[in-house]
């Protein structure tokens, strides 16, 4: 049923990438798409790949659930990577009437699809390793000097921890009313398009009204447990920078300087 | 002095509306530390709305609510009201905040500015009195409801609450989840000597508290242990409420014309007293 998705993607498990201070994995993933955007030769970007690659055999996570993730992008991947053949520059390998395929187009494509799929990877690696409660904490402390530019960032980061909770408390309701109202001879399942979405209109108001009154109840609950904002409120989870996040940051150092140097020896592929 | 008390507590829900019902007429009722109250009625007799009052959630129209001697119509007392009452409400499923079980019971001395190592301190130790300590870091939408009111009433304590006012914590829970429920109240109230305020509509729980209040339209109907308020049936029932099974049992065979000896409370009680009665005994 419905209420069997799991929300975000974290994966449990023992390894140094679980480990690590969720604030280091958002600025380093952060870090390294800036990384596969600037990188200009196949050189740095397959240093970039190749460190992904790693990093991925280090989270202790199954490989196929990569290659999932990977899945849900394919029809992007084939479609960028068909429209990059025909843009090259220089001399023709191939010709039919207007549709030219250089060998330049080809490095091109080639390039843009390793390009999104270590993009894809990486992401993937962070949601993998790192739980939806630890994400919205990380944010959270991120995004605090945004707070005296007078951004709301503790709500923000409360609202999400809410919605993390009650999204399976409601999907459990949905299943719920569905049920009730199939049982009362609701029609769901047939008929096109337009008749399917008014017939989820008797769905959708009783969540509603419920979603209203938890509101309600929940606000009660947080009010009577001196709920009054981020002011003045401590956390139990302090996060802190241990020795292995400095070890993880030293790698990645070595790692910038060598796609440096790789970057800038060797000549790009040229776009376009 | 009293832990919690109520002064001519009168209360509308909306004091601007001239034909708004008034809940509370002037109600006044006094509760010592490490009292174990049920406070029992109909349905819009004002049993939650003093629930709400009691930690401040609603003030008083008119009248007065002191918890350990502070009003808490004084903003300035509001949090060191709320951390000395807590409330526990009926839904299970909308009094937890956070994902997990652990970060929701730190959810209140994290509101009040407790140091870290404190809270994580008061946390374990508020799991273990609830006996959910082996479940701390699940989701709560995978416990089942009685684990949820258990983790809401270890939110509750994990504030160094003295006195825990709960609203039908029972009332959309099977009978093993209000028996662990009922269980962890009365561990609470008898070991930790926590004040327990238990809002109910089971005669069964009602019988295990120390003190039975009864509300009716907003007045207090009667007020006593619970053997002197279930023993005046007809009063009870002149109001439409109900008494325990046992009781009702007891005082319909002796309507009936058996000179049974008393009015038991519970089962157990009860099948004591027939057995002594049948042997005759009594």
């Amino acid at each position: 049923m419905i209420s069997d998705i799991t929300l975000g993607q974290y994966f449990p498990a023992k390894s140094v990438l679980h480990r690590a201070d969720p604030r280091l994995k958002i600025c380093l993933t952060i870090f390294l798409i800036v990384l596969i955007f600037v990188a200009q030769n196949f050189f740095a970007l397959g240093l970039v790949a190749a460190g992904v690659v790693a990093v991925m055999l280090l989270s202790r996570i199954p490989l196929k659930l990569y290659f999932k993730s990977l899945k849900a992008i394919l029809v992007l991947v084939v479609f960028t990577a068909v429209l990059n053949i025909f843009y090259g520059s220089g001399e023709p390998l191939v010709q039919f009437g207007i549709f030219r395929i250089t060998l330049n187009g080809i490095l091109n494509s080639i390039f843009v699809t390793v390009r999104i799929v270590i993009l894809i990877l990486a992401t993937s690696i962070l949601t993998f390793t790192t739980s939806p409660t630890q994400l919205t904490d990380a944010i959270e402390r991120l995004l605090k000097p945004l707070t005296k530019l007078h951004v709301p960032v503790h709500e923000f980061a409360m609202m999400m921890t809410i919605a993390l909770r009650f999204v399976p408390t409601l999907l459990e309701e949905t299943d719920k009313i569905m049920s009730a109202q199939k049982a009362r001879g609701a029609d769901m399942e047939s008929g096109g398009l337009m008749q399917r979405i008014k017939a989820l209109i008797p769905v959708l108001i009783p969540l509603f009204v419920s979603a209203f009154r938890r509101a309600y109840d929940l606000a009660t609950a947080m009010e009577s447990r001196c709920y009054h904002g981020g002011e003045g409120r401590t956390k139990m989870k302090v996060l802190r920078f241990t020795q292995g996040d400095w070890v993880i940051l030293g790698v990645c150092a070595v790692f910038f300087a060598a796609f440096l140097a790789l970057n800038i020896a060797f000549p790009a592929v040229t776009h376009m | 002095m009293p832990f919690l008390q109520a002064q001519q507590v009168r209360f509308t829900y909306d004091p601007n509306d001239v034909d708004a019902k008034e809940v509370l007429h002037g109600v006044d009722l006094s509760i010592e530390e490490g009292q174990f109250v049920a406070l029992l009625g109909h349905n819009g007799c004002g049993k939650s709305t003093m629930a709400k009052l009691f930690n401040g959630m609603l003030l008083p129209t008119a009248g007065k609510i002191l918890v350990d001697g502070m009003d808490t119509a004084d903003e300035s007392q509001q949090f060191a009201v709320r951390s000395r009452v807590g409330l526990v409400q009926q839904n299970p499923d909308n009094q937890l905040v956070a994902g997990i079980v652990e970060e929701d019971v730190a959810f209140g001395p994290e509101n009040l500015g407790v140091p870290p190592a404190e809270i994580r301190r008061r946390v374990d130790a508020a799991l273990k009195a609830v006996d959910m300590y082996e479940y701390r870091e699940h989701a709560p939408h995978k416990l089942s409801g009685g684990q949820k009111q258990r983790v809401a009433i270890a939110g509750v304590i994990a504030m160094e609450t003295k006195c825990i006012v709960l609203d039908e914590p029972t009332a959309m829970l099977d009978p093993r989840g209000r028996r662990e429920v009922m269980d962890t109240i009365q561990y609470l109230n008898r070991e930790k000597g926590i004040t327990i305020v238990l809002i109910t509509h089971y005669m069964d729980e009602a019988v295990q508290a120390g003190r039975v209040v009864v509300m009716d339209e907003g007045n207090i109907l009667v007020d006593g242990a619970p053997d002197q308020v279930f023993g005046d049936v007809e009063l009870l029932k002149r109001h439409d409420l109900d008494v325990p099974q046992a009781t009702e049992l007891c005082y319909r065979l002796r309507a009936a014309g058996i000179p049974l000896p008393g009015l038991p409370l519970g089962e157990e009680e009860c099948v004591a007293m027939f057995r002594r009665y049948l042997r005759g005994e009594a």
